[in-house]
């Protein structure tokens, strides 16, 4: 392996594996783009979220022995994902109290392991993309992102870079969706005003597509946009600075191309 | 205060549907946040006084038995009575001893949380004594038979015109003879009303926000200058504080005082900043001829040896409530009992138990805000998280969703399974789109689909499509992968 072609082990995400292929694809464009080898382990499922926020260590110690174990031989670990990537960064090194050869092993992950867009702006120093986009976005910071990794500026910078595309910030970015994993079935009423809040504090701007970085909050703002019956684009940040917003948008028909 | 949280899904549908408690949210959703962000703009050290405060306090925690005997030292070397009580019971007790023995008939009242958790106004009401709360917000809540919904903005679920109905349906026996509806109006009525009121109480009570331990202060701080009237005045001052309010120093006080009004509600101080040292003395112009300080435990020991301490360094600011997207949906209230937020999401378990609290702790999305602008540093989602472990060791979750999980990591532990299963799972639903992009419902799904639609699955998973072909990742060749 040479020095000069990092070596990555892209961590798919459970709602990118399920829902949203396109974005998994548009991780790799990014990261082969900017120079990385870049490899998926295929005995990857979930990060272990749902069952940590439930309160059941034992199956999350499980499955972070699991993300450990098919992860550790990678150079860094990207996830297109803050809440993902922060769980493996911020959490992993937590859950092995009484298991100190598994905890050095889960803080050595957690120090070559980045969200997506960070990663590319903060490790591999990339400051422009070559894109296109017709059209205002306005960008939601997903709150794992946001409050454990410090993503803000980074998609930020990376957009600006993006041809015809201008960002309109909505003043609520930093104000959570409402979709919290489980949360948002186990407090279904909350979670809907919640993300009622959100969409309209996104449609207020007048921006035709709305940008975030983890496809729980997105799948939640697209679902109850289309409710409300907003025309406003749902799409994770990487597909748009990877080029691929020729994509229906999430949610939309297969036909809908914006 | 009797527990209401184990109906808690039943509070948050009627918070949701109540118009004016929804509007009186709106209003204050933005409001102390955007203060606060300003407030600590214009100060250069406010993280480094966040620093120093957390450790004063962990200092003060983890030496909580000695910083505590030395304020009683204090308080009976100034001419005060120091009682401690282990449980609200034993509070309650000890303040109608104290007022039987004075003879007290009224007491007047500054804000205290502490008197919300042992229920004290009902308990002296039941024994012939009238307590009259002369924080405003304290004020129209008592008018209204309520309890607080905020801990520093008691009132703040009440719009204006509620409370215009409220005075002018209580005060016309005082003589008031028209309905006001402009604030400034309202608050020179409610204080021309309490003025009488401070001037013949026999006793008063405030709060604590510290007990200094090397002076024996008790340091209360307002916007609208009760508590002064309420410890001053009356020939006895009772303070209710639970343990955990001590610190060693006056200087410890005041670095702590530099983060507080600016967190809570972005002011650089409170109005007023209340020391109270014992009695009067000889040579004082005023002050109250006894001076008590109830310290009670209720549960603070407990949780002090447990890996929930870190909420004891809580100071009552209410930011973590103020920045809590989902206290700003449904209020204080429907936590259903005395701490709101996510404070009440890690206090009240361990106050009132898991048992009676297990919805609490789950009423977060774990964004986060609370911990970033917790001057304490609290870590509150982790502690959330921990109640959590607690309630799912006492299986005190539905069978549904126990089940549910249980199968969930189940297959989520087995890649063999989980592949296969992924791409049924991606098929499935977007069979059911049929085209459309997004399902309105699909069975099991109502606690999403009730509010919101399911985006449909593109296609293949991508991990199917990932080992089906490689190339295909590279769009550069035109192809749809």
């Amino acid at each position: 392996m040479s020095k000069e072609t990092p070596q990555v082990g892209l961590f798919v995400t459970c709602l990118v594996d399920l829902f949203r292929p396109t974005v998994g694809f548009a991780a790799v464009k990014l990261l082969e783009d900017a120079g990385c080898n870049v490899e998926v382990p295929p005995t990857q499922t979930c990060c272990g979220q749902p069952a940590f926020n439930a309160g059941d260590r034992p199956s999350t110690v499980d499955i972070a022995k699991s993300v450990v174990t098919a992860f550790e031989s990678f150079e860094y670990v990207v996830a297109p994902s803050g809440s993902c990537a922060g769980m493996l960064k911020k959490h992993y090194p937590t859950l092995f109290e009484d298991e100190p050869v598994w905890a050095a092993r889960a803080e050595k992950l957690a120090a070559k392991c980045f969200e997506l867009v960070s990663f590319l702006s903060d490790v591999l120093k990339v400051e422009t993309v070559s894109a296109s986009h017709d059209g205002s976005v306005t960008y939601h910071d997903s709150c794992a992102g946001l409050r454990e990794l410090d993503v803000h500026d980074q998609p930020r910078q990376l957009l600006a870079s993006v041809t015809g595309l201008d960002v309109i910030e909505h003043d609520t970015a930093n104000v959570c969706c409402g979709f919290g994993g489980t949360f948002c079935v186990k407090y279904p009423e909350i979670s809907t005003r919640m993300v009622s809040d959100k969409t309209a504090a996104i449609v207020a701007t007048g921006a035709t597509t709305v940008l975030a970085g983890d496809m729980g909050c997105l799948l939640n703002i697209a679902g109850r946009m289309s409710r409300e019956g907003h025309d406003v684009s749902v799409r994770h940040v990487a597909e748009v600075l990877a080029d691929m917003s020729d994509r229906p948008a999430i949610g939309a028909p297969a036909d809908r191309r914006s | 205060m009797e527990p209401k949280s184990l109906q808690f899904h039943d509070n948050v549908a009627a918070a949701l549907k109540d118009a004016p408690l929804q509007q009186s949210l709106s209003r204050f959703q933005t409001g102390f946040t955007v203060k606060r962000a300003e407030a600590k703009a214009l100060l250069p050290e406010f993280e480094a006084l966040r620093d120093e405060s957390v450790a004063i306090k962990n200092h003060a925690l983890a030496n909580l038995d000695h910083y505590l005997l030395k304020f009683e030292e204090a308080v009976v070397a100034s001419g005060g009575v120091v009682h401690w009580c282990a449980d609200g019971a034993a509070a309650r007790e000890t303040v109608l001893r104290i007022f039987r023995e004075d003879d007290v008939k009224s007491a007047t009242k500054s804000k205290s949380m502490i008197s919300e958790e042992i229920g004290l106004n009902e308990f002296l009401e039941d024994n012939g004594i009238e307590p009259i709360e002369t924080d405003l917000g304290e004020y129209i809540i008592q008018l209204a038979g309520e309890t607080p919904s905020h801990v520093i903005a008691p009132a703040v679920h009440k719009t204006r015109e509620e409370v215009s109905d409220l005075f002018y349906e209580h005060h016309q026996k005082y003589g008031v003879t028209k309905r006001h509806e402009d604030v400034p109006e309202l608050v020179d009525e409610a204080r021309q009303l309490l003025r009488r009121r401070f001037q013949a109480a026999d006793a008063g009570i405030t709060g604590a926000n510290f007990l200094i331990a090397e002076t024996g202060s008790v340091v209360v701080v307002t916007n609208e200058g009760n508590a002064d009237l309420t410890e001053v005045l009356p020939r006895t001052h009772v303070v209710l504080a639970t343990i955990e309010k001590v610190v060693p120093t006056i200087a410890d006080a005041s670095t702590i005082l530099r983060v507080l009004a600016r967190t809570a509600t972005g002011q650089e101080y409170s109005t007023y900043t209340t020391f109270a040292t014992g009695p009067r003395r000889a040579d004082d112009v005023d002050g109250p001829a006894k001076f008590h300080v109830i310290l009670l435990d209720g549960g603070r020991s407990e949780l002090l040896g447990s890996e929930f301490k870190d909420i004891l360094r809580c100071i009552k600011c209410g930011a973590c409530m103020n920045h809590c997207p989902v206290y700003g949906s449904i209020g204080g209230h429907a936590y259903g009992w005395v701490y709101p937020g996510p404070l009440g999401a890690v206090l009240n378990p361990g106050l009132i138990g898991i048992d009676e609290a297990r919805h609490l702790p789950g009423a977060s999305t774990f964004c986060g805000r609370c911990e970033s602008v917790c001057p304490m540093r609290i870590p509150l989602p982790d502690l959330m998280r921990r109640w959590r472990e607690r309630a799912k060791e006492q299986r005190l979750a539905g069978w549904r969703e126990r089940r549910g999980l249980a199968a969930w990591s189940f297959i989520a532990r087995r890649p063999g399974l989980y592949r296969p299963m992924s791409r049924v799972a991606a098929r499935m639903l977007r069979g059911w789109s049929r085209g459309r992009g997004r399902l309105a419902s699909f069975p099991g799904a109502s606690g999403w689909t009730n509010g919101r639609d399911m985006p449909a699955p593109e296609g293949g998973t991508f991990m199917a499509q990932w080992a089906a072909n490689r190339d295909a990742s590279r769009p550069a060749s035109g192809g749809r992968p």
